[in-house]
């Protein structure tokens, strides 16, 4: 099994799969037979499964996305205090319907949730960020998908904790890693599902990275992804890998009700591609 | 001229001289973007934040003639989405992109058919956007080729970000506007008296000693 460190130095910081194939990634996994991605998902719709996508909002209507069981926004009072609103079935730029709409692809009947955490101008705050992540978790979703990160330190030690408490909660939280080398959150943190992109054209190709952060690879290159205004678009990017394992998970937790985080992450190593050994 | 006259004018010079040398190697950064991404143009685009604006701040091949300067909104087209969601984005097809704004490549002269865009951040601020037009297009599907944007994009982001801080402190200096809280404390200090001088340059000497402790 490959190491995560080397004499030579720190490891190296992934983010994405580029320039290794399936094979070159194998892990041989020493663990008894009968874990198979049909045993894991097989015959799942999502059924039941409640997915929240902390993003720009979803499209109302959309018929690649499909039913939006609820809209939520981080709002700031006349104090500047932020709360969680509902607000109406809207997308500020793309960015969130796209997310979506590849985890209805996955999981048809699963129950998506938007919660909007970017602006007018897209852009979001570590604050807005923190308030959104930790309703979504005191909301017992069961799976968040987080197709996005803050490089600010400082916000750093709240979002930990809150992952942690997600991840003892039974809230899955699939993180998308920063698209360049840089170092962000939460998509660094053990407790989350972090998902980079690798550049195969395939939904269903999932690989496990055993020189983490970065944890699994996901299709996230050239992804045909549902757009505002009903439309369609190609899109490249992290962001759209985590959506690809957010729907897996969700498809395991609806034919596997109650299954820890742990667990679901212990079967989408199992179920990766490159990870060999059974029977 | 007094001697506070001529430092201003020293250091006005050097502002003036680093921004000749920052540009140069923004230029620099374009012009090896192109070169490497065989593209029609590469551009790197300054983010006006009064104005909510993105100005053409270099520019290599379509419109290097005309374009420096040309100032576009901020919150419209590729550029305007990479730098809102600050993520890089990579359009193989821009007829059918939803987010291509045709008309503001319009008034440029030239229109691509593909684009990659990458925001430029310094010190965790966005600072402005690198757009490469028309690259070969095996660029267009890979992740390498997002990479190798975002390399180019880091250099961008730094000189820019310099860029833009000598511009601050330039305007700061024509207009003798002065109100940064180091240079309020620098004139306080220069009006007290010698007891409470030495007693201050103790506190900032403490002050200096605790911020450079590692």
């Amino acid at each position: 099994m490959a190491s995560a460190s080397s004499p030579a130095g720190p490891p190296r910081l992934t983010w994405n799969a580029l320039g290794r194939s399936t094979e070159e990634m194998a892990i041989q996994a020493d663990w008894p037979a009968g874990i198979t991605r049909d045993w894991t998902w097989g015959g799942s719709t999502g059924r039941g499964v409640r997915v929240c996508v902390l993003d720009s909002g979803i499209e109302g209507g959309h018929p690649g996305v499909g039913p939006v069981q609820g809209s939520y926004a981080v709002t700031s009072g006349p104090a500047g205090e932020l709360s969680v609103t509902p607000v109406a079935d809207e997308d500020t730029c793309g960015h969130g319907t796209a997310c979506a709409g590849v985890i209805r692809s996955l999981a048809p009947e699963c129950e998506l949730y938007s919660l909007r955490v970017f602006g007018e101008r897209y852009s979001t705050t570590g604050d807005t960020f923190i308030t959104a992540l930790r309703w979504a978790v005191e909301e017992s979703f069961d799976v968040v998908n987080l197709s996005l990160s803050t490089t600010r330190r400082r916000f750093a030690e709240a979002l930990h904790e809150i992952a942690d408490q997600a991840y003892f909660a039974s809230t899955v939280l699939v993180a998308a890693a920063h698209n360049t080398p840089v170092e962000s959150f939460p998509w660094r943190f053990a407790s989350v599902l972090s998902v980079g992109s690798h550049a195969v054209r395939d939904p269903s190709l999932v690989l496990y990275n055993a020189t983490p952060p970065v944890e699994f690879f996901a299709y996230g290159t050239e992804v045909d992804v549902a757009w505002p205004g009903g439309q369609r678009t190609r899109i490249t990017g992290n962001s759209f890998a985590a959506p690809h394992v957010a729907g897996y998970c969700a498809l395991t937790l609806a034919k596997h009700p109650g299954l820890t985080p742990f667990q679901v992450k212990s079967l989408l190593y199992l179920t990766s591609d490159n990870v060999k050994g059974f029977a | 001229m007094n001697e506070n006259d001529n430092l201003v004018a020293t250091a006005a010079a050097f502002l003036g001289e680093a921004e000749h040398e920052h540009k140069e190697l923004l230029a620099s950064v374009v012009t090896v973007a192109r070169a490497l991404f065989t593209a029609a143009a590469a551009s790197v685009f300054l983010l006006d934040e009064q104005s909510g604006e993105l100005v053409f701040e270099a520019v290599s091949g379509a419109g290097e003639e005309h374009l420096i300067g040309q100032r576009f909104p901020a919150s419209r087209g590729i550029a305007g989405w990479v730098l809102g969601a600050l993520e890089p984005l990579v359009v193989s097809d821009l007829s059918t992109s939803p987010v291509f704004a045709r008309d503001l490549a319009e008034s440029t002269g030239y229109v691509p058919r593909s684009m990659m865009a990458a925001p430029l951040v310094y010190r965790e601020d966005p600072v402005g956007v690198m757009e490469v037009l028309d690259p070969t297009p095996n660029f267009l599907t890979t992740l390498g080729a997002a990479d190798l944007l975002a390399l180019f994009a880091g250099q961008a982001a730094i000189a820019l970000g310099v860029l833009r801080r000598n511009r601050a402190a330039h305007r700061m200096l024509a207009t003798g506007q002065d109100n940064t809280e180091l240079s309020q404390m620098a004139r306080l200090l220069d009006q007290l008296g010698d007891d409470r001088r030495a007693a201050s340059a103790d506190l900032l000497s403490s002050l200096t000693r605790l911020l450079s402790a590692r």
